[in-house]
């Protein structure tokens, strides 16, 4: 064991955990978040992922002792209901989702993305979306969203 | 009294998302009501029809479940005039919720917003078996069940606000949750004064009227998903979320070959470790239970366990010989005219091919989840089942509990596409609670989903059709041969999945019959007929097509895997053979495969979806391949494939667009148009939605998705090795024509549009290169192969 700390989504927590746990469970165990989840502890899908230090990382095979002292961000701190993120804005009112279950995959890759390349070519999202997953295949509707989202962040 | 108030049974059981979301239901309040004794007015005496025997379809009076033929079942309405209703069928990503919350909303003439739906929770939903099937539609939106409660509801409320304004009920109108005196608006009076917070006490009428599709005004226009908020902000409670005071975590150890089972267990391996609560062992069923999750994780990873080698899987490279040559079998016949040797031998031309088609995998994007809270001889099971009554059947069983002292609550998963790992790890979950008495949240790992979920069935599928003079087929023969192994447990097989199987529980038994009786009537369920036959039995011919002479013979074999329904269960492989042959046949005759699919087709539904997806595709008329093959480089062309969904449970046809890359055998799809009859349309958006969905998951099947094993265990575990298409594919243009018929039946959606992709796929191939694709997946080597044998 030993302390770890990470600031999520604003605040400041510290960990008592197994610094190989990977940061994945110090967030939807210990903080109960609801953003981020397994899907396949693998860093295959992005199902996990959240922007660590501005990057989109999969947390799922990240362990703790590598981000200690990092920022963290996830699907819950972006947007609110009252308040949603562009791009949470967008998937709303493309309704693009069936299952809903890849979907922090979906926003927080597409964010990481734009945040620092707001002007990415359709090329570019591709080529960022290339490693997620989707099972239900609503990718028509997810990638309709994430232009409509670029469209609305670029102003 | 007909049921039990929700709290009084469900309210401890829920967690702290389920019971603010009954409370902002008004429910809490109705208990209050009930608490404090207030009368329960029984509305009998109004002289409404108290008919026994309502019409009910798939719902059950299951013993400890609200009876189905009771209205308080499926609605109740609170003070505030909120309406809640409560629905066996569940939402796992196909949109059934909001179309329900619309069906609701419409027929109690309320704002959608208005209405909360409860689904699949053992104490307080009616039973109506499994969510699967593509049966949602038919069950809970014809006239009976969800759908006939509202209506009678509706009915009842307009002569309680008749008795309430004194006004006779011809003069009034429902609208926007009251009774309103029809051209005096100020004159009304609210559901919550005529009913809140009490029960109706009625049976549900089966001569209550429906709305006409004619006034509709919530259903059949676009409603929006109402979680999708909550999910997108990272709100929303999945199953995966689902964490109980006490919970610890657990891991469970598989076998590490098909056939494998345990010699001894040294629990000394992993004594010591941080976290560790307990190893459980239960015949060949292994798992560890820890503090945390990562805990677990890693003991079960160090735990040793001495298993048996397995017992061996047959080579994969000649898989579909072996399934062909298979004794015993058990043999169905689905029609058969007795004529076709003799209609053959006479036929101008006779054409034979065989299809192959493989296991493949529901592939969840989450893996199965479940938290069980197994104490005593009480258990409270979160699970994202299908069929959360037949789970507390079955629960019960491997449990050793009464089935009344088990409580299934459903939460959402990630989309399950059938039978994925749910009802296996919510015995994992259960049995690993109770070998602790406290609360256990399991999810699988990657493998172990992949490894040990019911795979879809593989078949070898052999056609065989002639052609008169003309070009028209005069005889069709199709034989197929497909294994299975367990499927869903229902209410009393828990050996069906592997965690039952592991703890010693029998699978379904494999019973050969051969030769196979004559069938009795005709069922085309598992479309191995095709849409071109007659399908006579008896004096009746019920098929959608003008052959008679015809002849389905469909043989099941045992399976080393354990086998269940994936979306379009053995409906999409036989399509893929029928709808590919026909294109065959098309080529054949030189005739446009269009027209030529319409020259047999007699069944109105169908015909109109093929001609409404060619015109909305813009297909020129002519015979496939396209005229001026070139052999080398980028070839384009369209392909056409239809079906009657289980015969009629649904009318869809499909143009796909494709490139193929002939030097490095890429197929690409470029477009996909699809036409699609459900009968009366409940959320056109929603429709759309699944139909893009089933056109591209069809899409990833058949270009990618192939289980794969060696001599001893599965090897496609994980998405490196199980081939599927990412978000960044180069995603096709999906155009969807909704065909409304507002004056039929509804019917199932969600398996329709994947059932017909592969034959599209491969026949726009066949288009584009005059190469046909016989074995899914289209893999390149598969193409290339096919181009090289072209003439």
């Amino acid at each position: 064991m030993s302390s770890i700390t990470l600031k999520v989504n604003g605040t400041t927590h510290t960990f008592d955990l197994d610094p190989s746990t990977p940061l994945l469970y110090a967030l939807s165990d210990e903080l109960g978040l609801r953003g981020p989840k397994f899907g396949c502890g693998l860093g295959e899908c992005g199902a996990c992922t959240v922007i660590v230090n501005g990057e989109a990382t999969r947390s799922c095979v990240t362990p703790l002792q590598l981000v200690h002292g990092a920022e963290i961000t996830t699907l819950e701190g972006i947007g609110t209901i009252e308040k949603p993120h562009p791009l949470q804005k967008a998937f709303i009112e493309e309704q693009a989702a069936q299952c809903g279950f890849c979907i922090n995959a979906v926003i927080m890759t597409a964010k990481a993305l734009l945040d620092t390349n707001p002007k990415a070519s359709d090329e570019e999202i591709r080529e960022a979306m290339s490693n997620v997953l989707c099972r239900c295949f609503t990718h028509v509707r997810m990638m309709r969203a994430i232009h409509r989202a670029r469209r609305e962040m670029a102003g | 009294m007909s049921r039990q108030a929700p709290h009084s049974t469900s309210l401890s059981g829920l967690t702290p998302d389920a019971q603010g979301a009954l409370e902002r239901a008004g429910l809490s309040r109705r208990a209050f009501l009930q608490g404090a004794g207030v009368l329960i007015v029984s509305f009998s005496a109004l002289g409404k029809a108290a008919t026994a025997g309502a019409q009910l379809f798939g719902a059950r009076s299951t013993p400890g479940a609200p009876s189905p033929d009771q209205l308080d079942s499926w609605i109740a309405i609170a003070a505030d005039g909120r309406v809640t209703a409560y629905t066996g069928k569940s939402e796992i990503g196909q949109g059934i919720s909001t179309a329900q919350m619309q069906l609701v909303a419409e027929e109690l003439c309320v704002p959608f917003d208005n209405v909360h739906l409860i689904y699949c929770e053992t104490p307080i939903t009616p039973d109506e078996g499994v969510t699967s099937g593509s049966q949602s539609h038919p069950t809970n939106f014809n006239h009976r069940n969800l759908a006939q409660a509202a209506a009678t509801a509706r009915e009842t409320l307009m002569q309680l606000g008749s008795r309430h304004l004194g006004v006779p009920a011809a003069s009034l109108v429902a609208r926007d949750g009251a009774i309103h005196i029809k051209n005096q608006p100020a004159k009304k009076v609210g559901y919550g004064t005529l009913i809140g917070g009490k029960h109706f006490d009625l049976h549900v009428d089966p001569h209550a009227k429906r709305k006409p599709a004619s006034e509709w005004t919530i259903l059949g226009t676009p409603a929006k998903q109402p979680d999708l908020p909550a999910i997108v902000t990272g709100q929303f409670e999945f199953v995966h979320n689902v964490r109980l005071p006490g919970m610890l975590h657990g891991e469970v150890v598989r076998p590490p070959e098909v056939g494998a089972t345990v010699i001894g267990v040294d629990e000394g391996s992993v004594s010591g470790m941080p976290g560790v609560v307990k190893v459980v062992v239960r015949k060949n069923f292994v798992g560890v239970v820890a503090q945390k999750p990562w805990q677990a994780i890693q003991a079960a990873k160090k735990l040793k366990v001495r298993w048996s080698p397995g017992k061996g899987l047959p080579p994969q490279a000649n898989y579909y010989e072996h399934l062909r040559n298979q004794k015993p079998t058990r043999d169905s016949l689905s029609v058969d005219s007795k004529d076709v040797p003799e209609k053959l031998a006479a036929a101008a031309t006779v054409l034979k091919a065989t299809y192959y088609y493989p296991y493949q995998m529901h592939g969840s994007m989450g893996t199965s989840c479940a938290v069980a809270d197994v104490r005593g001889n009480h258990a409270t099971i979160y699970s994202p089942t299908q069929g959360v009554w037949p789970l507390r059947g079955s629960l019960a069983m491997l449990l050793g509990l009464d089935q009344e002292n088990v409580k299934v609550l459903f939460r959402r998963g990630a989309g399950c596409y059938g039978l994925n790992g749910a009802d296996a790890v919510s015995y994992d979950a259960a049995i690993l609670s109770q070998a602790v008495g406290k609360p256990v949240r399991v999810q699988l790992s990657r493998k172990d989903e992949m490894a040990w979920e019911n795979f879809g069935y593989a078949f070898v599928m052999d056609e065989r059709a002639g052609l008169d003079a003309h070009g028209n087929i005069v005889a069709w023969e199709h034989e197929a041969w497909f294994p299975v192994h367990g499927s869903r447990p229902g209410y009393d097989t828990p050996g069906n999945v592997i965690t039952g199987a592991l703890v010693g529980f029998q699978s379904r038994p494999f019973e050969p019959r051969s030769p196979a009786p004559e069938p009795r009537r005709f069922e085309n369920h598992d479309n191995s007929v095709p849409s071109y036959c007659a399908g006579k039995v008896g004096d009746k011919s019920e098929g959608t097509g003008t052959i008679e002479s015809e002849r389905v013979l469909i043989h099941t074999v045992p399976s080393p895997f354990f086998t269940g329904p994936l979306r379009s269960p053995a409906r999409l492989q036989n399509t893929f053979a029928h709808e590919s042959f026909m294109d065959e046949l098309a080529a054949q005759a030189k005739v446009d495969p269009v027209a030529f699919r319409l020259r047999h087709l007699s069944f109105p539904r169908l015909r109109d979806v093929v001609t409404a997806a060619a015109g909305a595709a813009k297909c020129d008329a002519r015979p496939s391949p396209k005229p001026d093959l070139q052999k080398t480089g980028v070839a384009s062309g369209r392909g056409m494939a239809c079906v009657a969904y289980e015969g009629g449970n649904g009318y869809t046809a499909v143009v796909a667009e494709v490139a193929v890359d002939q030097d490095s055998g890429r197929i690409v799809v470029k477009r996909f148009v699809v036409s699609i009859d459900v009968g009366p349309i409940s959320n056109p958006d929603g429709l759309k939605n699944q139909m893009e969905g089933g056109a591209l998951q069809g899409m990833s099947r058949v270009l990618g998705e192939e289980v794969t094993w060696d001599d001893r265990k599965v090897t496609s575990i994980d998405w490196a090795t199980y081939h599927t298409q990412f978000l960044g594919i180069e995603v096709p243009q999906v155009d969807v024509v909704l065909l409304n018929r507002p004056d039929d039946a509804a019917t199932g959606a969600g398996e329709t549009s994947i059932t017909v992709v592969a034959a599209a796929i491969g026949n726009a191939v066949f288009d584009a290169t005059g190469a046909r694709l016989r074995e899914a997946p289209f893999t390149s080597d598969r193409v290339k192969a096919a181009l090289k044998l072209r003439a």
